[in-house]
């Protein structure tokens, strides 16, 4: 298994007070798919066993992909706070 | 701040500081606006830059830009589980100026790529999100940021703000994303001597490589693996396409270790430390895709247009947003002359496109999304592909036969007939006629 929080600890973020993506959780309680949990590359979204979508945004590389996947009107997708966020160095 | 400028660029990537910087040079009023501390923190691709659209704008750049390798070699490989098979081209031509493409680090490249439109004049202001649009009868005329005061008035607004194009969507200039034209990539930067990336990929000097893999992704993934050499350290990541990934099969960053740990891959790798991980998601969709370019004091460029040229034979995307750049500096200075910055006049950003590379490229490509989404290129065929090399390489002392009848054998069972005929057809007219 591959530890993502291993991979994000390379990254550096300056993390913003409050999260830059919304997500109506109820609407993730009745999602046939749940894909966000399963495409996120950072792992932000996961699945807990009675269903419910939990979502921590602190490791958010801004990616786009769960913006792309969700069909549910549950993620309302944004940009962190100017100079907030992920802060790539070597890409 | 001014709270009006003549043109306001929205995100300082390649295609927003191209803009700029030719709108700048002829002696507009330009706000270039970025979200990143710096242009390029938060810009992540998969290496290469194909940069002769760049020499026309700065002549011999290669000499103050951050560069890392020159690309000289270009390798395709096909993978299953435990082969590979490789089209390797290396050429001389390739390593002289003006050069076809270099390996860079965008959070190094762009911002050198974006001071060079504040050398010319435009105004950069970091750390500035673009939140809406402001209209007035119909058309655009400025922004709105997340500042304090963030209203700001132009002319016309460039919307270079990326993939994932929030002011295309504001403007009505397409609809919801379909998941169907993006695929997700994710990359490691991994750290190695000089001498031992030269030696590990034949490379003498500032000679770079860029490799790309199709097939050998775990778990019915579409899509595939990439390396690119930099100076002293490795691109390396996958890209899998969205409609391929499913809740039971393997997430990206698994599908990444395992290419990583390829018996084809792995050595090259070997002992290498990794740097930094990212992901972004790529607009793979070309025209079927494309939202509508411009609208009354507006146009869209790069990434936010969807221009990547990806199909499989080509990844490109940085030199069609420069030339977006190019293009909607030219439509706006057309405009400007005009005085007049309607829709009407404004479509002459999409003739411009029309007429140069980057939407005849994607026009005659435009099967490229129905080719690379069949399932059977990402595994049946480059797995058909290395047991045929396989079975032909073999000696073990049975008697041989020779490719065709070897080839229809090895076929049997895994591809029709039809579907044979259908994929080489769509091969055909994808890449070939």
């Amino acid at each position: 298994m591959v530890d993502v929080g291993e991979k994000l600890q390379l990254v550096r973020f300056r993390i913003s007070p409050e999260a830059h993506i919304k997500v109506d959780k109820s609407r993730c309680q009745k999602c046939p798919h749940q894909a966000c949990a399963y495409v996120c590359p950072a792992a932000c979204y996961t699945r807990a066993d009675d269903g419910e979508i939990l979502f921590a945004y602190e490791g958010c590389l801004e990616c786009g992909s769960c913006g792309i996947v969700c069909d549910q009107g549950a993620i309302e997708w944004n940009y962190p706070r100017g100079g907030y966020g992920v802060s790539y160095r070597f890409v | 701040m001014k709270a009006r400028f003549d043109v306001i660029v929205v995100g300082a990537g390649p295609a927003g500081a191209t803009a700029a910087m030719i709108l700048a040079r002829s002696g507009f009023e330009v706000l270039l606006l970025e979200r990143g501390k710096y242009a390029g923190e938060k810009n992540m691709f998969g290496g290469a830059l194909f940069g002769r659209v760049i020499n026309d704008l700065i002549p011999n750049y290669w000499e103050e830009a951050p560069v890392e390798r020159y690309i000289n070699r270009k390798i395709v490989t096909m993978l299953s589980k435990d082969s590979s098979m490789s089209f390797d081209f290396k050429t001389e031509k390739f390593a002289e100026p003006p050069y076809n493409g270099f390996t860079v680090n965008r959070s190094r490249f762009d911002r050198w790529y974006a001071q060079k439109a504040v050398e010319a004049g435009a105004l950069l202001l970091n750390e500035t999100v673009v939140d809406d649009l402001l209209w007035e009868d119909g058309r655009v005329t400025g922004v709105h940021t997340r500042r304090e005061q963030g209203e700001v008035w132009a002319d016309v607004v460039i919307a270079a703000d990326g993939a994932m194009s929030l002011l295309a969507e504001k403007a009505s200039l397409r609809k919801r994303f379909n998941p169907k034209h993006f695929s997700v990539g994710v990359k490691e930067i991994i750290q190695l001597p000089k001498d031992t990336i030269e030696s590990r990929f034949n490379l003498a000097g500032n000679e770079g490589v860029s490799n790309e893999f199709l097939g050998g992704l775990p778990g019915g993934l579409q899509g595939g693996g990439f390396i690119y050499t930099n100076k002293e350290s490795l691109s390396v990541g996958v890209v899998a396409q969205f409609p391929s990934m499913h809740p039971n099969k393997v997430p990206i960053y698994h599908a990444l270790a395992q290419f990583k740990s390829h018996p084809s891959v792995r050595e090259l790798l070997k002992d290498g430390v990794v740097k930094e991980y990212s992901a972004h998601i790529i607009p793979e969709g070309g025209v079927e895709m494309m939202p509508k370019l411009y609208t009354g004091g507006m146009l869209v460029a790069g990434d936010a247009a969807g221009f990547v040229l990806a199909n499989g034979l080509y990844l490109e995307g940085v030199n069609f947003a420069i030339a977006s750049g190019v293009a909607a500096a030219e439509a706006v200075a057309a405009a400007k002359t005009k005085g007049d910055y309607s829709a009407a006049t404004l479509r002459k950003y999409q003739q411009i496109l029309e007429e140069g590379f980057v939407l005849k490229d994607l026009k005659e490509y435009k099967h490229a999304l129905t080719f690379t989404e069949n399932s059977r290129l990402h595994s049946v065929y480059p797995d058909l592909i290395c047991e045929l090399a396989e079975k032909l390489f073999t000696v073990d002392g049975t008697p041989r036969t020779k490719i065709i009848p070897r080839a229809l054998k090895a076929i049997k069972g895994k591809v029709s007939w039809m579907e044979l005929f259908k994929d080489g057809r769509d091969a055909g007219r994808t890449m070939l006629w």
